[in-house]
């Protein structure tokens, strides 16, 4: 076949003439299938149009069921009808024309000038819209027509398919579309390319239309019913419709019906038409199914999510993929996934059976439906036979190299698993398959950062690959522990999270002692053979267990959330273990493993650390519960004097000071806006104040400041919110104001300035909040709901946006970033060339590290 | 601003206009054409104030946030 290549696209209207021209058939009946059961001829189902039967060959190329494309065909209309797409369009060039001569209404050199700027945006490949759209602005300005003097009567549109000419004396008159396609056709060729128009291959008056195609019907396949009725497509129904109503037109007219039964039944001819190309236009009832469902016509097709471009075109649905929701298991690898065996037997793998195989598979073959077993094997010849109860035996007697079996997804096999939205590229990352019982996917929760996954119910795509090629890609390149650092911050995304900071935390604060057996039970899951000796025989402490996951050899000093972490020769010899240790998108331990052990190193360091932190966890134990916010009477007493009422008293002065017109404005602000401020900021540091006396109350003992101040979940300000007070709520960070006039609520005074009056809750969550109080909180708390959905949906398309544009550019081997064409868009990627993932925190190296290693002493000490 | 201060201010990185041989040097050394090279428009204020014609390669020191300085090139076009 000569291959050819596409010069240009062209875009214009079907004139009538070529409607008949590509019309394989011409359309009378409404009916479709015969009582004989065979497609009527110049039906809407007829065998000129394409074949969806098997068995019948097309009247018009000769082809099958599957070999026909179909063809389409015509419906002659009785009467003229507007093509509502159009609708609009025809308004405005009516309004731009003479009604007498066709000609629009601008002077001969305005023209020329519009003329020839079209043309110069028509070379720069630009849109001629807006040039367009002057043309129609001056031209209806111009009542009177200057090539034969007619004077111009308004038209009015009428949505969606009227036009009204009124005159100066108000009188009306509908403009029937006949009309309007004389109007149209009266508009000479020159005068067609205002309006950035080509006239040869979209004429005006082609907007009405006087014949209608019909598309082939292998575009609107009808449907056998288990009943073994036939359901037709909407599209069929709505043409069924149209030919009805063109009958009726014709026979009223033919025998002379009054001329207000002809004008409804061409009403009704454009309702129709109008609404099968859109079936959801304002003002028209939708057409309906007997079922009372809307019918889905053109637009509807093409249409949104699950329209032809979006949902067809651009999204498609693959095979040997599965879909479930996904739970925690500590226990597993981190480039595990846990894969019920139920899903385990439905994916398959394909596997060339050869001399080395064989006995393997016939094993295989033998297990039949039983879970490492096969579905599928395809004989040398290429028939595919599907193992069953009773064939398993013989064909696996019968397997020889050459065939293929499709067997189980396994232990150990590599598939790729997602989670949307696939933001970035450790969204979707290359697992080991474990087969288990259950019916959930099972991932390790260090590993649920990339995905941003929590367990609330989150569901996730597994996809099985198919070729070797793509299974050792997948292993090069996106394999869990090849993305452990993120290439967005040079950091771990991957990392411990929640009860994994906890954990280390506790079995390193302090001085904690553990006998031989408590040892063992804590490193029960992690391949130890040397527990070493014990530092304060015979117990070992907690910093000494957590060295046994560390490399050996491993130097770093880096400082924590709460003090400095000092490791020395893979011992941790003082410091506690907190989220700037083995926390995702901190973890500087993790980071430094990775970096100077390696890949397979940090993976085995980050499940070593999972299942140590879960163990001690469990061995310690960890709650947390409303009476942890309890703080005794006299700490209770000092948030209310010391810390709420003073700063009560303070607002109250100001007010006052205020009032009194003491108050000195800030610089660049008015003297409210200076009240408002100070008020603000007194108010602040009472809530400041509040959790801070609540924190003295509250040691570290305390789950809930363990788990902030070691970075595993919340934070102080959360607790003093739960324990002391929950402070100003705000509204575009301003004291709420919105409400009445002069007040919020009718609770106060108009005019009232105070604390209570403009939304500070002085009560704690614990102790409940006042039904102002409340109030307030909910309007505060609104605000920030708002702010998320808007944030999440504008970023979302901000991302898409860049994504688009970025997504072809290349980095080449000469460091330059170059788009499809070769064009150099950057001479050195990022100006330095240097990868953030390989870098050290921006830069390229790290000197104070390298002079470390290399002289053993520190740099600026 | 007035004419003829803009390449005063600071934000404004030093555009030269590139001699033939540095040009062909160039050209040489990412193996590119001509064409290859980012484009800045005739009508670039700094392009007009250099007066720099068509077809000529302007190149264009920054100082940068990452790298200290960066040195980049472009072809001005209509
Ligand atoms: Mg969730
Ligand atoms: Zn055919
Ligand atoms: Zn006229």
């Amino acid at each position: 076949m000569r291959t050819k290549r596409i010069k240009g696209i062209k875009f214009g209207l079907l004139s009538p003439t070529e409607i008949r021209r590509m019309s394989a058939a011409k359309i009378i009946t409404a009916d479709t299938y015969g009582e004989d059961g065979f497609p009527i001829e110049m039906g809407l189902v007829n065998q000129r149009i394409g074949v969806i039967d098997p068995g019948l060959r097309c009247k018009t190329c000769g082809g099958r069921m599957g070999e026909c494309p179909g063809h389409f065909g015509h419906i002659e209309l009785a009467a003229p009808v507007i093509h509502v797409g159009y609708a609009k369009l025809i308004y405005r060039m009516l309004s731009a024309t003479c009604r007498k001569c066709g000609r629009v209404l601008l002077e001969e050199k305005e023209k020329k000038r519009f003329l020839a700027e079209i043309e110069r945006q028509k070379e720069k490949q630009a849109d001629v819209g807006d040039v367009v759209k002057q043309v129609f602005k001056e031209a209806v300005k111009n009542a009177v027509c200057m090539y034969c003097g007619e004077h111009q009567k308004v038209i009015k549109y009428d949505k969606p398919t009227t036009y009204i000419e009124i005159d100066e004396e108000e009188k009306k008159r509908r403009l029937m579309p006949t009309d309007v396609r004389e109007r149209l056709e009266r508009i000479p060729d020159e005068d067609i390319a205002l309006f950035g128009m080509d006239p040869k291959s979209a004429r005006p008056e082609w907007m009405v239309l006087t014949v209608l195609p019909v598309p082939p019907v292998t575009a609107r396949p009808s449907i056998t019913l288990e009943s073994g009725q036939r359901s037709e497509d909407d599209l069929t129904h709505k043409l069924v419709d149209i030919i009805r109503i063109n009958q009726r037109f014709m026979e009223n007219r033919d025998a002379g019906a009054p001329q207000l039964i002809i004008e409804d039944l061409w009403e009704l001819l454009q309702y129709h038409v109008s609404t099968y190309f859109n079936n959801e236009i304002p003002g028209l009832p939708p057409a309906r199914h007997r079922s009372g469902r809307p019918l889905k016509t053109m637009e509807q097709r093409l249409k949104g999510k699950e329209g032809r471009f979006r949902g067809s075109l651009s999204g498609k649905r693959v095979n040997f993929s599965a879909r479930t929701v996904i739970s925690p298991d500590p226990d597993i690898d981190i480039d595990e996934v846990g894969v019920p065996e139920e899903i385990a037997k439905e994916l398959t793998i394909t596997v060339n059976v050869t001399e080395r195989n064989l006995e393997s598979m016939r094993e295989t073959v033998r297990r039949g439906k039983r879970h490492p077993g096969a579905n599928y094997v395809r004989r040398a010849d290429g028939k595919k036979v599907k193992i069953t109860e009773i064939n398993y035996g013989m064909l696996a007697d019968e397997l020889d190299i050459g065939w293929k079996v499709e067997r189980h997804l396994r232990d150990g096999d590599i598939v790729l698993f997602n989670r949307q939205p696939s933001l970035h590229r450790v969204s979707i990352m290359a697992h080991r398959v474990r087969v288990m019982p259950g019916k959930t996917f099972r991932l390790n929760p260090t590993v649920c950062p990339p995905y941003n996954a929590d367990y609330d119910g989150d569901e996730m795509n597994l996809h099985v690959l198919q070729t070797e090629e793509a299974r050792a890609e997948a292993r090069i390149l996106m394999a869990v522990e090849r993305n452990i650092i993120s290439p967005r911050f040079g950091r771990p995304i991957i990392g411990g999270i929640h009860d994994y900071i906890t954990g280390l935390f506790l079995l390193t604060w302090g001085e904690k002692k553990f006998e031989r057996e408590e040892v063992l039970a804590l490193l029960r899951k992690i391949d130890i053979d040397d527990l070493g000796k014990p530092a304060e025989a015979p117990y070992w402490t907690g910093k000494q267990i957590f060295s046994m996951i560390l490399p050996k050899g491993l130097n770093l000093q880096f400082r924590g959330r709460i003090n400095d972490v000092i490791i020395r020769e893979g011992e941790l010899i003082s410091g506690v273990i907190d989220e700037a240790a083995i926390g995702s998108f901190k973890g500087i331990i993790i980071d430094r493993i990775f970096r100077q052990y390696g890949e397979k190193a940090a993976k085995k360091f980050i499940n070593d650390a999972s299942r140590l932190a879960i163990n001690y966890i469990l061995h310690a134990g960890f709650s947390f519960g409303i009476s942890d916010e309890d703080i005794p009477k006299e700490g209770e007493e000092q948030i209310r004097e010391e810390a709420v009422r003073e700063a009560e008293h303070k607002v109250e002065e100001l007010i006052r000071a205020y009032e009194a017109e003491e108050l000195e404005a800030l610089p660049g602000r008015t003297l409210e806006e200076t009240l408002e401020l100070l008020i603000m900021q007194e108010l602040g540091r009472a809530r400041d104040e509040a959790g801070d006396i609540a924190e003295r109350y509250l040691g570290i003992e305390n789950a809930a400041v363990l788990m902030a101040k070691s970075g595993a979940r919340g934070s102080m300000l959360n607790l003093t919110q739960m324990a002391a007070c929950v402070g100003q709520q705000s509204v575009r960070g301003e004291r709420i104001r919105r409400g009445y006039q002069g007040r919020t609520l009718p609770h106060f005074k108009s005019g009232d300035l105070s604390a209570d009056a403009h939304g500070f809750v002085r009560a704690s969550f614990k102790d409940g909040l006042s039904p102002t109080e409340y109030f307030f909180h909910a309007v505060g708390g609104r605000e920030a709901l708002v702010d998320t959905a808007v944030r999440t949906s504008q970023s979302g398309y901000f991302q898409r946006r860049l994504i688009n544009a970025l997504q072809d550019l290349e980095v080449k081997n000469d460091g330059t970033v170059r788009e499809t064409r070769d064009t150099i868009v950057q001479f050195k990627y990022g100006e330095d060339s240097v990868d953030p993932s390989k870098g050290e925190y921006g830069k390229v190296v790290d000197i104070d590290e390298i002079i470390r290693e290399a002289t053993g002493a520190e740099v600026g000490a | 601003m007035k004419k003829g201060k803009i390449l005063e201010h600071e934000l404004v990185p030093k555009h030269e206009i590139m001699e033939e041989s540095e040009v062909k040097e160039l050209l040489d050394t990412y193996k590119i054409k001509k064409e290859q090279i980012p484009k800045i428009k005739i009508s670039d204020a700094v392009i007009k104030e250099i007066k720099a014609e068509v077809g000529d390669v302007v190149k264009i020191t920054r100082q940068s946030r990452i790298a200290g300085k960066y040195i980049s090139y472009r072809l001005v076009t209509e």
